[in-house]
């Protein structure tokens, strides 16, 4: 039983890993900085996926918390490179 | 759950494939946020009554409300740091408004 929950979280697994790699492509080719941005914040939206997944298949609890964490850290550190993209200060 | 992996694959596979930051925008934020959404709902439904579900509707609420402000935000600066538009575009509605307003 305990196998076969984690071969099928497993193959679940595997496009999560696939969609990483295209947003690291997408990191590391970008040809704006803006394309960096949008890769980076679809990353960590990823993650939130990926700690979803962890959560239920692993039955490790705190995994949840780290979820909800990740995705309001991404949003704001998202605004911060966006509003430095735009050339104002971030006092305004 | 096996919805939002087709659709995070298919948003990631738009932000490989497509020639634009814009274009690029629309397809990964649209795509990934629906498909992250439907593993917390899947996540929800696996653990019900439980304090993980709950803690899933409340990240799904979150990912609602700042994945469209979050797009809203990188398109507003690319924009203004002069980002060209793809040639093939056809409309730039946010062009010809400004030239209104300075009208």
């Amino acid at each position: 039983m305990i196998s076969t929950i984690s071969g099928i979280s497993l193959y679940f697994l595997i496009p999560l890993i696939i969609c990483c790699f295209f947003c690291l492509w997408r990191v590391f080719r970008g040809p704006t900085s803006a394309d960096r941005i949008v890769a980076i914040d679809i990353l960590g939206i990823l993650v939130v996926g990926f700690c979803v997944f962890a959560t239920v298949f692993l039955k490790r609890r705190f995994l949840m918390d780290i979820a909800i964490a990740w995705a309001i850290l991404g949003f704001i550190s998202t605004l911060a490179l966006a509003k430095y993209l735009e050339g104002k200060k971030f006092d305004e | 759950m096996g919805i939002g992996l087709f659709f995070n694959l298919a948003g990631s596979v738009g932000l490989v494939r497509l020639p634009d930051v814009y274009n690029r925008l629309q397809a990964a934020t649209k795509c990934v946020t629906l498909g992250t959404c439907s593993i917390l709902l899947g996540a929800f439904l696996i653990l019900p009554g439980t304090q993980e579900g709950y803690k899933a509707l409340l990240c799904i609420v979150f990912i609602l409300l700042t994945s469209p402000t979050a797009a809203h935000a990188i398109a507003r600066g690319a924009y203004h740091y002069g980002v060209p538009l793809w040639k093939g575009s056809v409309v730039d509605r946010y062009k010809t408004e400004a030239k209104k307003g300075k009208k």
